[in-house]
């Protein structure tokens, strides 16, 4: 299959040539369904960021927020929820963390901080209690250092989590979601890989009642497109950050 | 000092679901109205089918007037409050009817006289203890002229139950008499839904498709529904959601009459010795103005009409405008959306397309329609399945418990599920009750520095009885149709900030209990009217805006038919 990995790397190599892997699972993926509708929002993210293979050596994907060490732990994570599998192509494949990146400067922009010392709190717990980073331990080792993060047993074992382990990785695992399963306008879910995974037939402006009488046979081909690809949708506010709002909580007064 | 404007004959504070409404017919008798709109002008061009910005991003909240003034919240007295992160409503011509689901409810006749009815079938210990619950000033027959006007003017598509009494089964048979049917049928169903409803009918109950401001087929010029899944949070790329932004504010803007000014944020609403108001003082662009007018209407949403009258302090009325007698505020309510119920099914529902307003309802278990004798309460639920499915959310699914959380086992288990569940919020009967109120926040202040709500409110045991029993028929359900788990949301306790928010202002002959008289006219400001949910005092078990904007024009048509002796 055209996600397969290619064997032989190590995984801080795959992680590193994760772009070229997307645009190789992409060729795959179109030819496999056939799909006759080209996105011009999925194709230009596409060749904008996932530089051709057999020109040589992929180049260094282009962060617009996060540091290259930051991108590489969130990428070994983002490989971990939603891994490359028998099923298909996942987060990685998705390019999610591109998703995050370019939103930490808008919509996400006011989790910058948690990634910034969460990233850093993650990785000073792999080193103090397994021994070293992450993309560095065993499998075992990785899955094991996850589950602490995730149940919040990391919290308060010196890494230094703002709140919990756990709050951290709800955020991410959230976020990972959004890149690997929103449209693709955002940075994410790159050649439709998402919507392929769990069989959503894709953003369509109408669904006729023969759309929806193919849906319920199962023939109902999937529509590859941004909904920015009609033309007829304004983008500004798409990209408009949310204004910061609410305290969370309100004064501690009771009466 | 504010710049002074031209008088005019009425200034709506609110363009939205009821102030959208009422601006037609006032403007249609020659009335000159001012709409003062805290948002914008949007179009279809503005709403894309866009789940992260719209549902992920909560875009149609976001650069609004409401996000800076969300109400605090607390169960009780004796608890800390706390804040929500949005504002669930929408600032915008057209207000929050831009982006809303769209179901387009009549209250049934029980919801009217539910002391009389309760009193009557069962006796008076059955109103629960604490309510401050009262009848309507009048019944369903009263409204029902109203309702059937905002059906045919803004558009609603559906399937009648009862046309002069004749009973017919495809719609609700538990409604009031109608006078005549929908002016369109009903929104398509899927095969998800005509199972459900099949399965309905074998558990003996009556399955209808609800009623939707939504056209199922062009009217009025604009198109049908699209049915392309981005309703939910998102306005329609093709105007066949019936918002007051493409329906009764056109045709009031085209008599030349209504002036709509956006972008204009009420702070204040005048009144002077005699105790009639004189206008408002709003804020746009950060210059204020004053709008003197010989009557306003207060039409924003519930928690920003309470908030309006307890700011707007004079020597007449020093406790907040119309609170005299110390009701604004009181006999809060709000649906208790809390208590869904999500089925996991073994097949794919094939549900990807369509809107929340499409959908099968039963209404065996609302309000009175069952013997409540030998129960532990009053009122009931009306069970309703509908469409609404992105891929976002189905990714974010439940497990059930069947899949850890993340890796290759999680992705397996949505890879097969993402398609397979349908959740039931299931609407519930909510009363009013002495301690439930809305006020001021002592210490939570907007960027003017006015105080926001503050809610001190929590359901009682009336509510958590009616969410349990209806818990138990909606799994019934699902189980009938093939679900193979079931997940029950918790009962929740605190009334938070919500989308069904009613009372404040209610509506009643009794001044000494009610802020509105029978016509929606403030009690004690002769030329003040308030419009909304915030003036209904029983919620019944279904969405609120078709009755608040029945109520809207009824209330406008009594200013124009007693124009004279209202504004002099």
């Amino acid at each position: 299959m055209a996600h397969d990995r290619p064997r032989g790397l190590t995984r801080r190599d795959l992680l590193r040539s994760a772009g070229a892997v997307g645009a190789a699972a992409a060729v795959g993926a179109t030819e496999l369904t056939g799909a006759s509708v080209v996105s011009p929002v999925a194709g230009a993210i596409a060749q904008q960021t996932a530089p051709d293979a057999a020109a040589g050596a992929p180049l260094p994907e282009p962060l617009e927020h996060l540091t290259a060490s930051e991108a590489e732990l969130l990428e070994a994570i983002a490989d971990h929820l939603i891994p490359a599998d028998e099923d298909g192509p996942g987060a990685v494949e998705a390019r999610a963390v591109h998703y995050i990146d370019r939103a930490l400067g808008g919509a996400l922009s006011e989790s910058h901080d948690a990634y910034r010392s969460g990233l850093a709190a993650f990785d000073r717990y792999c080193r103090s209690s397994r021994g070293g980073a992450f993309v560095d331990l065993s499998a075992t080792d990785r899955l094991s250092a996850l589950i602490d993060i995730e149940t919040g047993a990391a919290t308060g074992a010196g890494a230094g989590f703002v709140g919990s382990s756990a709050a951290f990785f709800g955020m991410v695992r959230s976020h990972v979601i959004q890149g690997t399963f929103g449209d693709p306008y955002y940075g994410g879910n790159a050649n439709f890989v998402g919507w392929d995974l769990i069989r959503y037939p894709g953003v369509r402006t109408a669904v006729t009642p023969q759309d929806q009488t193919r849906l319920e046979s199962g023939d109902l081909p999937p529509y590859r497109r941004s909904a920015y690809d009609w033309g007829t949708f304004n983008k500004a506010s798409a990209r408009r950050s949310r204004p910061r709002v609410g305290t969370g909580t309100g004064g501690d007064h009771a009466d | 000092m504010p710049t002074n404007l031209p008088p005019t004959d009425v200034v709506i504070v609110g363009l939205g679901a009821a102030g959208g409404v009422a601006a037609l017919p006032l403007a249609s008798a020659g009335l000159k109205v001012v709409g003062l709109e805290a948002g914008s002008r949007l179009t279809k061009r503005d709403f894309a089918p866009d789940e992260i910005r719209n549902n992920v991003r909560a875009w149609p909240f976001s650069v609004q007037k409401a996000q800076r003034e969300i109400p605090t919240q607390r169960p009780n007295r004796s608890t800390p409050t706390t804040r929500a992160s949005t504002h669930p409503m929408m600032n915008g011509v057209g207000g929050t009817t831009l982006h809303y689901w769209a179901q387009s409810w009549r209250l049934n006749p029980w919801d009217f006289k539910v002391v009389t009815e309760t009193t009557r079938r069962y006796g008076a210990s059955r109103i629960p203890e604490g309510s401050t619950v009262e009848d309507w000033p009048f019944g369903y027959e009263e409204l029902e002229p109203y309702y059937d006007r905002i059906e045919h003017e803004i558009g609603i598509s559906g399937q009648a139950g009862n046309i002069a009494g004749v009973i017919d089964r495809r719609g609700n048979p538990f409604e009031g008499s109608r006078r005549r049917a929908y002016p369109m049928p009903p929104l398509r169903w899927t095969g998800f839904l005509d199972r459900m409803a099949d399965s309905a009918r074998s558990l003996e109950w009556t399955p209808f498709p609800g009623p939707a401001a939504v056209n199922s087929q062009p009217y009025q010029e604009r198109s049908g529904c699209m049915y392309h899944g981005f309703c939910n949070r998102g306005g329609c790329h093709v105007d066949a959601k019936n918002s007051t932004a493409v329906t009764t504010i056109p045709r009031a803007e085209s008599t030349g009459n209504l002036d709509v000014v956006t972008q204009a944020h009420v702070r204040r609403v005048e009144s002077d010795r005699n105790g009639r108001v004189t206008g408002v003082t709003y804020v746009q662009a950060g210059e204020e103005f004053f709008q003197p007018a010989s009557l306003v209407l207060l039409a924003s949403y519930t928690y920003e009409n309470v908030r309006l009258l307890l700011l707007s302090l004079s020597p007449a009325f020093p406790i907040g405008l119309s609170n005299n007698h110390a009701q604004v505020g009181r006999h809060y309510l709000s649906h208790h959306q809390g208590a869904p119920v999500t089925a996991l099914f073994p097949f794919d529902l094939r549900a990807w397309y369509g809107l929340p307003a499409q959908g099968v309802a039963v209404d065996e278990w609302a309000d009175d329609n069952f013997d409540h004798t030998g129960l532990d309460f009053i009122g009931g639920g009306n069970l309703w399945v509908y469409s609404d499915r992105r891929p976002i959310s189905a990714a974010s699914m439940s497990t059930f418990g069947r899949a850890p959380s993340w890796g290759s086992a999680w992705k397996r288990f949505i890879r097969e599920n993402a398609d397979r569940t349908n959740t039931a919020y299931i609407q519930k009967t909510t009363l009013p009750y002495e301690s439930n109120y809305l006020d001021l926040d002592p210490s939570v202040r907007d960027h003017h520095g006015d105080p926001v709500v503050r809610i001190t409110a929590e359901y009682k045991q009336n509510e958590l009885a009616i969410a349990e029993f209806l818990q138990d028929k909606m799994e019934a359900w699902y189980r009938d149709a093939g679900a193979i788990d079931i997940i029950r949301g918790g009962l929740g306790r605190t009334m938070g900030v919500t989308t069904h928010a009613y009372g404040g202002t209610r509506m009643g002959d009794n001044p000494e209990t009610n802020v509105v008289d029978r016509y929606g006219l403030s009690h004690e400001v002769p030329n003040l009217g308030v419009l909304g949910a915030s003036v209904m005092g029983t919620s019944g078990a279904r969405n609120p805006t078709l009755s608040a904007q029945a109520l809207a024009w009824r209330t406008a048509e009594h200013i124009v038919g007693n124009w004279s002796s209202i504004a002099d």
